[in-house]
């Protein structure tokens, strides 16, 4: 009897291992189920999700305009400081002062993608951008001004 | 016809004719030491490519693909790191026995070289106690390791290096009994006589289960005895960070690393030269044309193909089962392998004497 | 000087596995107690890691602390940052949108599936396999594909917030994830030929880091870990939450408690988490996906506990609350923490091998342990 046994339990422990073989034996001859992707080859070919969170931008028409009015409701709701607006006051054609940006900074090394100011912006001048290299050889590189050179802010944008 | 064999003979009678007899041995050896360096270099090369590519396509990668064509230069590259690295020495460690436990290793698996029958003809040393040589020889092997885990100051080489004496020391008996099988059914323990042995067939394929059995268990005693995975107790880097050699950099490290990949290289040649006929082209039966067809490849080829298929299997282990721990790696032996082949050799020896083998 | 630490009076020597240790997964620190390959005493380390996450959600208002809570225990960060918008949401009395609700349990699923299938990989390589960490992957990438379609991110989605979630479902969602369920029916079976049934494998884990319903009661074990040893205790069947009493599954249970059940345990609860996304994939309601919210938020003053159950086990989240836009003190309950706290029990007579083995099976995450 405990010689049956001890067959059965080296056959079935082969067994196993044979079915385990045969598993990886299946991968190393069939090379089509290799799924590696060459990155910096396939970049022009490379598919982002729509929606992936790269770095938060500030799209501007053709007429250098962007939609930000200075209220820094995304400075309050971002958790870790990465947005610093700096206003100035404007003086419209009637003479009025007029709040304006004078720089959305943004601090790329803070940020954390949580999209936190871009649903906490009330008209929609930031948005989040499909980028992901961001390496530079310099942080302060990473310190970047949203807004334009000599941009303004779009009509009817209150 | 044009083959290693002749090349040897070729320079061999050239060299007598133009030197006195002591020259000639002394350059003889001068260039068979060269030849087996230059081996070792190559396939060094050659199988840390193989693994790195069998393991890639066994993972779904694509492995080395960068350095030359197909990233054939890769492991040249590594290469040329290891050499330009730094060679550290901790401190506390026994810097005689730190430094001497490399080139131990390095010089067992050149030793074990020597009486393997490389193609028809082609043996460094035709020794009549070839297997005996090996056996003798491939233990050796241990006391390299058992002495850098020891010089290393480290604990965790130190518990690498006892692991690697105990697998070690009892993996010898099964693949000593395995190999003891075919020198039944031989009746010789040279090397050049188990391969002439063969021209009819193979053992493996002429010595039915038994001899079948003792295939496998001298596979899976020769996957331990070079410490390879599933068995790489002595490494076992989950557990142990990298075992015996943990404290191992630059060309001290890459002399282990090429001295285990030379050592399955040789118990691969090994067991191809027992079970599998050594050089012997493949022969069927009473297939005249496909057997002089077969006779048309070249010797060496068939040796070196029949070697790289073991690599294969064992590579192929590798990368499929996890790792045993050490006592179920002690039990497998004592338990498992040591009574089967036993029992496997007295079935062998039976069939010898009443010879019911083709 | 090293010499004489090293060694104890009895002759046992002292090894230090981690804080860079390959085992470990991470900065754990476990200080082993050896006789000759015989563990005597395992003694975690910890605070390598510690970033004082609760200190730093003081400081932070309702919306804003869900982000770092993705930082703790960041393979099933999206269940965490749900524990915490359960809790707003219960403090603040919000209705939560049933669709919302819907689409916070898929991805928690998912998660959960994703989580698994990493441990499941790493659990492997742990044991000197390192084929299954690839083919892990290979599915892992899926979800994470399928997260980063409608979230944004693949490892810190940051997707709920209290009140809803952040975006709607990609349209590509549903395809995807039935594709996803299709690919994972078909695998599964793979890794039970590589791993699960293979004699190795087994050996190595049967018997090994046997911990008993009491021990591990008494440890505050939770998750797979407690339910290996056969105690009921998935938070989703006990306390439900969202919309979890509604759904059909089965809670997972092992008895033996030893690392081949708490294996058995993960590899069941894929199989749950499937039966889950199936029951709710074809039947997402119409609606919106988040409730109107103020733009502060305001807990009332008092206190509130939400538990949730991980792909680790329970994550607790405790917030006291003065009335004003911050937390007054937070606490976390992370279900690492208190596994790891049984390791030393589990580990001592056990040889190496073992104890990465036992490592492997309580799926350490060492952010979610230090914090």
């Amino acid at each position: 009897m405990f010689i049956i046994n001890y067959i059965k339990e080296i056959y079935s422990g082969l067994k196993s291992l044979v079915v385990g073989l045969r598993r990886t034996l299946f991968y190393f001859t069939h090379h089509k189920e290799i799924i590696t992707e060459q990155y910096p080859d396939n970049r022009a070919t490379l598919n982002l999700a729509q929606r992936f969170k790269g770095e938060v931008v500030m799209p501007h028409d053709e007429n250098n305009e962007h939609r930000c009015t200075g209220c820094t409701a995304c400075e309050l709701a971002c958790p870790n400081g990465t947005i610093k607006v700096i206003t100035k006051f404007d003086l419209t054609p009637e003479g009025k002062k007029k709040k304006a940006i004078d720089k959305l900074v943004y601090h790329l090394e803070l940020c954390t993608m949580c999209n936190l100011c871009i649903t906490a912006c009330p008209s929609d001048a930031i948005k989040m951008a499909q980028t992901f290299e961001h390496s530079v050889y310099d942080r302060s590189q990473l310190t970047k001004v949203l807004n334009f050179e000599g941009s303004k802010i779009m009509d009817g944008v209150e | 016809m044009w083959s290693l064999s002749n090349i040897a003979s070729g320079i061999h009678e050239w060299l007598s004719k133009t030197f006195p007899s002591t020259v000639v041995t002394v350059v003889e050896m001068v260039i068979v030491g060269v030849c087996v360096i230059s081996l070792f270099a190559i396939l060094g090369l050659v199988l840390v490519m193989m693994e790195r590519k069998v393991s890639a396509w066994i993972q779904i990668r694509l492995g080395p693909n960068r350095v030359g064509p197909k990233g054939m230069f890769q492991s040249m590259a590594d290469t040329v790191k290891l050499l330009v690295k730094e060679g550290m020495t901790p401190t506390g460690a026994d810097k005689f026995l730190f430094n001497l436990a490399p080139y131990i290793a390095i010089i067992v698996s050149m030793l074990l070289m020597a009486p393997i029958a490389f193609a028809k003809d082609l043996t460094m040393w035709n020794l009549n106690i070839g297997v005996l040589y090996v056996s003798a020889i491939s233990s050796v092997s241990v006391i390299s390791i058992l002495m850098a885990g020891w010089a290393s100051n480290n604990k965790y080489s130190l518990l690498g290096a006892m692991r690697s004496g105990a697998q070690i020391v009892s993996y010898e008996l099964s693949a000593g009994l395995s190999i003891l099988c075919i020198v039944v059914l031989v009746g010789s323990l040279n090397l050049n006589d188990i391969i002439a042995s063969q021209s009819n067939g193979w053992w493996i394929f002429k010595g039915h289960i038994p001899v079948f059995i003792a295939f496998i268990i001298f596979l899976i005693a020769a996957t331990a005895e070079t410490n390879r995975a599933p068995f790489d107790l002595a490494e076992a880097e989950s557990e142990l960070t990298a075992g015996f050699h943990t404290e191992y950099s630059g060309m001290k490290f890459a002399l282990f690393f090429l001295a285990e990949y030379v050592n399955v290289f040789i118990v691969c040649a090994i067991g191809a030269t027992l079970f599998f006929g050594g050089w012997m082209p493949l022969h069927i039966g009473h297939w005249e044309a496909f057997n002089h067809i077969m006779d048309f490849i070249p010797s060496s080829l068939w040796f070196f193909g029949k070697i790289f298929f073991l690599i294969f299997l064992i590579m192929w282990f590798r990368w499929t089962f996890p790792r045993l721990r050490i006592d179920q790696l002690l039990n497998l032996e004592w338990k498992y392998l040591l009574p089967i082949s036993m029992f496997n050799l007295l079935l062998v020896t039976a069939m010898a004497i009443l010879g019911w083998y083709f | 000087m090293v010499e004489e630490l090293s060694r104890t009076e009895e002759g046992n020597i002292i090894i230090n596995v981690g804080p860079q240790h390959p085992a470990t997964h991470g900065v754990l620190h476990l200080v082993i107690t050896l006789h000759g390959e015989t563990i005597q005493k395992v003694e975690p380390h910890l605070g390598y890691i510690h970033r004082s996450i609760e200190k730093m959600c003081e400081s932070l208002t309702y919306r804003q602390f869900i982000y770092v809570t993705s930082r703790m225990d960041y393979l099933s960060s999206h269940i965490n940052n749900h524990a915490c918008a359960l809790c707003v949401e219960k403090g603040m009395q919000i209705e939560v949108p049933e669709r919302a609700q819907v689409i916070r349990v898929l991805m928690d699923e998912l998660t959960r599936i994703a989580s698994h299938e990493l441990w499941w990989g790493a659990m492997a390589m742990d044991l000197g396999a390192f084929t299954p960490f690839f083919h892990a992957f290979r599915e892992r990438e899926v979800i994470n594909e399928i997260m980063e379609d409608t979230c944004g991110a693949r490892l810190t989605m940051n997707y709920i917030l209290p009140g809803g979630v952040l975006e709607d479902l990609h349209p590509s969602f549903q395809k995807k994830v039935k594709d996803f369920i299709v690919l994972y029916k078909r695998k599964i079976a793979e890794y039970d030929e590589m791993v699960t049934g293979n004699i190795i494998f087994q050996n190595r884990m049967k018997n090994v880091g046997v911990l008993s319903a009491a021990d591990a009661i008494s440890f505050g074990c939770s998750g797979p870990t407690l339910r290996g040893s056969g105690v009921s205790c998935d938070v989703r069947k006990i306390y439900p939450y969202e919309i979890y009493n509604k759904l059909e599954f089965n809670e997972a249970l092992e008895t033996a408690g030893d690392s081949f059940a708490r294996y058995m345990i993960r590899i069941r609860e894929m199989n749950e988490s499937i039966r889950i996304i199936e029951q709710l994939i074809d039947n997402i309601p119409e609606g919106e996906f988040q409730a109107k919210t103020k733009a502060v938020l305001k807990l009332p003053k008092g206190e509130f506990y939400q538990r949730v159950e991980t792909a680790r086990g329970e994550f607790g989240i405790y917030i006291v609350s003065e009335g004003g836009t911050t937390p007054y003190r937070i606490k976390f309950r992370s279900p690492g923490f208190s596994n790891l706290s049984a390791l030393d029990h589990m580990a001592r007579g056990g040889k190496i091998g073992d104890l990465v083995a036992m490592m492997g099976s309580l799926d350490l995450v060492i952010p979610d342990i230090d914090r």
